[in-house]
């Protein structure tokens, strides 16, 4: 009964199982830590018990607060399930490292020892997001434009999709990350060679994708524009790019994702800075908790940076609404 | 054969044009899909092709529009040979092909963008959307719009380019029956009020009968303009009037019978 209750979507508040969900669950899964650390030193879990209250108040708080604001309450609707078992699984991760010890350590640290190093580092690991971020957009920006240049003129002319193509299918596939020791000869800069790899990555599947894009623009859209009067520039630009757009989003996509991949790996290779070279560094170290805490804001930095470009697509792509369904 | 001296003052002259395909399954080999078509339109007037499917209309169309070339003969528009698309014959296909990425308005809009006179025809885009009444959707994009809007938005998209000929191909041939009769009576009311020089093909003998002063009836395998029809019915046509059905049934039993020899020649 309440649990229907809960699946209808005008109900003025949420059902009680629900609004207790979170601050329950933190409430366990600190009080697994509770049993587990006795014999630990309190530093340990001075900013993990933080953590938890925080937790707990916050949730209490928007347990109410959702009564009076139901655009919260739908949120909440969405998220509690996950945000519960997102916790729920820290007292997993919890018992399963520092209660049964099944993991050996120093390699898998409890989360208490992960977010004190998250706390102490945290200086360090800004400025490797920094140094990262940096480096991410300014190769990712120069592959897209490189890539979106080299697709429309492969994709539109048949002379350079000739003598383009056979080179993209053949360099293309290549993992950029096999060209870091020749990448590294080349230029002097680590932080310019590193850019350019990721550029690289990126070039592939954008050129891929525009191309294809491109030269299958519906052959009607270019008839009906020939005879509305346009010249080649508007057929390129106002037709078949737009077209291809849809195409050109799955392309900046899989480059986003590859180009993740590279910057990890030219970071830990040659580049001294940035989050790839944070864990390698603090592998060096045997500074496991420092190595998950990185994992840890790479996955939020790389999460939110591909959340965005879902936004940037949704707002480029309002004339597709409800045709995308990826 | 039918032949039209009244060369001096048609918008349109097509003389003895012949186009052939090649075959994709036999290189060399080519099929003629349009043999010897010579006919011409006045300025101002709103003709049809009738003619069963794969007769070669919508090529012949295309030919007109410019966007492909005959192998033989002369298409002439305003004594000036057609050399290639341009905004002053407008096309409209029986799928409205409307630019997803672009709002209606835009859409409308294209033909001055295309052209680089936005500018100063920028206060024709809102008469041309009250003309085909879609002033309330501007902004929409086309996957909002229905079949017979959609169309609408087509022919304001043609006509915003004041071109001297316009060349409809099939374009209600997707709608239901009764969009189709209204937006019949929208594209006359749009060649009344304008009277753009417009050739209309379709399968659909009424529709011919009931829009167009003239039809020509064409033969398929290869194409071939076998006759003339004058419509001199006043219009609004009444659809169930003596007239109007008995030259539909001169029409259809022409096409039936021609359709009977094709059929035994290609047997």
């Amino acid at each position: 009964m309440s649990n229907t209750a809960g699946l209808t979507k005008n109900g003025s508040t949420l059902p009680w199982p629900m609004q207790l969900a979170v601050p329950v669950a933190s409430l366990i899964t600190f009080g697994i830590h509770l049993l587990i650390s006795r014999n630990s030193p309190p530093l340990e879990t001075h900013s993990y018990m933080l953590l938890f209250w925080e937790i707990l108040g916050v949730s209490i708080v928007l347990a109410i607060a959702q009564s009076f604001w139901p655009a919260l309450r739908q949120w909440m609707r969405h998220m509690w399930p996950i945000f519960t078992a997102a916790i729920l699984s820290i007292g997993v991760w919890d018992i399963v490292t520092s209660g049964l010890r099944l993991l050996p350590l120093p390699y898998f640290p409890a989360p208490a020892a992960v977010l004190r190093s998250l706390v102490s580092d945290r200086a360090l690991l800004l400025d490797s997001t920094w140094h990262s971020l940096v480096l991410l957009l300014s190769g990712y920006t120069l592959g897209v434009i490189v890539g979106l240049v080299s697709g429309v003129c492969i994709g539109w002319s048949t002379s350079v999709r000739y003598w383009g193509m056979p080179l993209l299918k053949v360099v293309g596939p290549i993992p950029a990350t096999a060209w870091i020791p020749l990448a590294m000869v080349v230029s002097p800069s680590a932080i310019v060679s590193a850019a350019g790899l990721i550029a690289l990555t990126v070039w592939f599947p954008v050129t891929m994708l525009t191309a294809s894009g491109v030269s299958n623009t519906r052959a009607s859209y270019l008839d009906v524009a020939r005879t509305l009067g346009a010249g080649r520039a508007y057929l390129i630009f106002r037709v078949a790019i737009p077209a291809a757009v849809p195409n050109i989003f799955i392309g900046l996509f899989m480059g986003l994702g590859a180009s993740f991949l590279t910057l990890v790996a030219a970071e830990s290779v040659g580049v001294k800075s940035g989050l790839g070279w944070y864990v390698s560094w603090a592998q060096g170290w045997a500074e496991y908790g420092k190595v998950f805490a990185a994992l840890i804001i790479m996955a939020a930095f790389f999460s939110t940076i591909m959340t965005l470009l879902f936004k940037v697509r949704d707002r480029i792509l309002v004339w597709q609404k409800g045709m995308i369904k990826w | 054969m039918v032949t039209t001296n009244v060369a001096a003052a048609s918008a349109l002259r097509v003389h003895e044009v012949r186009k052939s395909f090649a075959m994709p399954d036999a290189p060399g080999a080519s099929r003629l899909v349009l043999d010897g078509i010579s006919f011409s339109i006045a300025a101002g007037d709103f003709v049809s092709l009738v003619g069963p499917s794969g007769c070669g209309k919508s090529t012949l169309l295309r030919l007109i529009a410019g966007l492909d070339f005959p192998a033989a003969g002369e298409l002439l528009v305003d004594e000036e040979k057609v050399p290639g698309p341009s905004a002053e014959r407008g096309l409209v296909f029986q799928d409205p092909n409307l630019f997803p990425w672009l709002t209606v308005r835009r859409n409308i809009e294209a033909g001055l963008v295309a052209r680089g006179v936005l500018q100063e025809k920028r206060h024709e885009v809102g008469d041309f959307m009250r003309l085909v009444g879609l002033e309330a959707f501007g902004s929409a994009y086309p996957h909002h719009l229905s079949g017979g809007m959609s169309q609408r938005v087509a022919l304001a998209r043609a006509l915003i380019n004041h071109p001297k000929l316009l060349l409809l191909d099939e374009p209600l041939g997707a709608l239901d029956a009764f969009t189709r009769m209204r937006m019949q009576d929208e594209v006359l009311r749009l060649w009344e009020n304008r009277r753009t020089t417009m050739l209309l093909v379709t399968h659909d003998i009424d529709e011919a009968i009931y829009m167009t002063d003239r039809i020509l009836v064409m033969t398929p395998a290869p194409g071939r303009i076998d006759r003339e029809i004058n419509i001199d019915l006043l219009r609004p046509r009444d659809r169930t009037s003596e007239p109007f059905l008995r030259l539909r049934s001169q029409i259809l039993e022409h096409l039936h019978l021609a359709g009977k020899i094709a059929d035994e020649v290609s047997a």
